[in-house]
């Protein structure tokens, strides 16, 4: 077999010098954020807490935890951990006025990240010798930056097409020959339905190797692609918040992602009590960065739920894995690729005359994502005239994509038909059995 | 002089028309006639019934989506030509349709009774009285 390993030291590491790394460098990000981010110091300080009472990460339980909601409150710089000046990037979330992460880098933050994004191309059996095509978005987005870095690190010949562009995609693909694909699967599964419309087989196909992440897909989506592209498909994992793609990456396996311990120590906890649950328990995942320096996000709270499992891995490597995330306990939904969030579609809906009660149903057609939004029909909205009311339907649906950037179908129902619960509309529906 | 026609705002969906019906029969109300149109999504029902005030207040408390439109009922004789010589007067009158639907079997055997939904009933109404057509007002409904 051979070596797939970018940092074999560090990914193969007993459990014990995984610990030991994580003990010393949670102490010192401890400190480091108790003197650089005030608004952290005075969480810690509402709980009691100085740096002294964090000595290992036994004692990580004991911390405040952060979420997207401090994030907001703290924009953009009120959780920097490092001068401006030493600061060289910024990556953002997309997402609506108010909803939208600025991340900040130096220099050493983004070579951790790409080293991270290095670590998951080697994992895949990435070389030197690969033409590493990077299809996720370039800009705000992390796909675009961070793979590209680990793929410069790994020194595959990177191909910066970024996203979109079917035709120029394909055409770089069969003519430099690329072996590994970045971008999420979404995007993969259009890519290969549209190389077999073009009578391209599978081994006619030059790629080797896909790593996509970025939204949640499904292990019968994963088959599928492998079996388009004739490739083998990866999952990677990661969020701007916490650096970006490569927090976590899967390797031969492909039953879970390692998460690279020596920058992020990973907590399951249970949503609602804050508890930190055993290995195998579904719940939510918490990241706390170990070693970053201009956004030192300790005990964050993703969202995303998951489990995590220290089991022996055939790989070699002994880094914890956590499996594919089922859900989000918040509202955003990534759709095709893109945020989504409720209240953008709320927006769209009342600057239309309708209100907003309304429903999202997400599912799973053929590999595409379908965005559904079901509008209570409501007595203003309302004519004898059908072609106007098709018209106005219409008009909502081309509202939506503007807003959104996808497309949206829109369906009238009768008021009072949207299940509420406790007073209150279950705003989202997301079928999709990933 | 113009009719009353209630429009509802149904979901393309089994059950939906029979709910209505129901809050209907449960208030005892005489539909004299109805017409549907539909979308893939939904449907615009259109009823004309002996009590107005009370089918509409029922349908309203009952949850349903529903507006009064005005429209011009014309008594035809139930013959040949009957439609096409009431048309020949609207377009005359250059009146504009929007939907038209028909309703049979009233008291009088000998007549068919067309609804029309136009862009100006009061000029649609003169036309056709003035060409001796019978326009019902809504009084006569319930006596149809």
């Amino acid at each position: 077999m051979t070596e797939n390993y970018y940092s074999k030291e560090i990914e193969c590491a007993s459990p014990e010098t995984i610990r030991a790394i994580q003990d010393e460098k949670l102490v010192k990000q401890v400190r480091h954020v108790w003197d650089r981010v005030p608004y952290y110091r005075a969480k810690m300080q509402e709980k009691g807490l100085t740096p002294d009472d964090i000595r290992s990460r036994d004692d990580l339980y004991k911390l405040p935890f952060l979420s997207k909601a401090d994030l907001r409150e703290c924009y953009p710089y009120g959780l920097l951990g490092a001068p401006l000046k030493d600061c060289v990037r910024i990556q953002s979330t997309s997402g609506t006025t108010g909803k939208r992460v600025v991340a900040f880098y130096t220099q050493h933050d983004v070579d951790l990240w790409e080293e991270c994004c290095a670590r998951a191309i080697m994992a895949t059996g990435g070389t030197n010798e690969d033409v590493c095509q990077v299809s996720y978005g370039y800009g705000l987005f992390t796909g675009g930056p961070g793979l590209n870095g680990g793929s410069h690190k790994v020194g595959c010949l990177t191909v910066p097409t970024s996203s979109g562009n079917t035709e120029r995609q394909i055409m770089f693909i069969m003519d430099l020959s690329a072996t590994i694909l970045c971008c999420t699967p979404s995007y993969a599964a259009y890519l290969g339905e549209s190389m077999k419309a073009k009578g391209l087989t599978p081994d006619q196909i030059p790629l080797k190797v896909g790593i996509f992440g970025a939204e949640a897909w499904s292990e019968e989506m994963r088959h599928s692609i492998e079996a388009t592209l004739g490739i083998k498909a990866y999952d990677i994992y990661g969020l701007t918040e916490i650096s970006g793609p490569g927090v976590a990456f899967e390797c031969s396996e492909q039953n879970g992602m390692h998460i690279n311990e020596d920058h992020f120590i990973a907590e399951v906890i249970d949503p609602d009590t804050g508890e930190v649950l055993p290995d195998g328990t579904d719940g939510e995942l918490v990241f706390t960065c170990l070693d970053k320096e201009a956004f030192p996000l300790l005990r964050y709270r993703t969202r995303d739920i998951t489990s995590l499992s220290h089991e022996k891995c055939s790989c070699g490597r002994t880094f914890v894995k956590m499996s594919r995330p089922k859900g989000r306990t918040d509202d955003m939904l990534i759709i095709r690729g893109v945020n989504v969030f409720p209240s953008q579609i709320e927006t769209v809906l009342l600057n239309s005359g309708y209100p907003a009660n309304y429903q999202i149903l997400v599912d799973r057609v053929n590999n595409t994502d379908t965005l559904d939004v079901q509008v209570e029909m409501t007595p203003e909205m309302f004519t004898d005239n059908l072609g106007e009311v098709a018209t106005r339907q219409r008009q909502l649906e081309s509202g939506l994509q503007s807003m959104l950037g996808i497309r949206a179908a829109v369906h009238l129902v009768a008021p009072q038909t949207i299940a509420r619960s406790e007073g209150k509309a279950v705003r989202v529906i997301d079928k999709r059995k990933i | 002089m113009s009719v009353k026609q209630i429009s509802i705002f149904l979901e393309n969906k089994p059950g939906t028309l029979n709910k209505m019906t129901d809050v209907l029969a449960d208030a005892s109300i005489d539909m004299r006639a109805l017409s549907l149109a539909e979308t893939k999504d939904f449907g615009i029902v259109r009823i004309i019934v002996d009590d107005v005030i009370v089918a509409l207040s029922t349908l309203k408390a009952a949850g349903f989506v529903c507006s009064l439109t005005p429209v011009v009922v014309c008594a035809i004789p139930d013959e040949p030509g009957g439609l096409n010589r009431i048309l020949k007067v609207l377009t005359e009158a250059d009146v504009n349709l929007e939907y038209m639907y028909a309703f049979l079997g009233g008291k009088d055997a000998d007549h068919a009774y067309m609804i029309f939904r136009v862009d100006d009933e009061d000029k649609a109404s003169a036309a056709l009285v003035a060409r001796k057509f019978r326009v019902v007002e809504q009084e006569e409904i319930s006596e149809l």
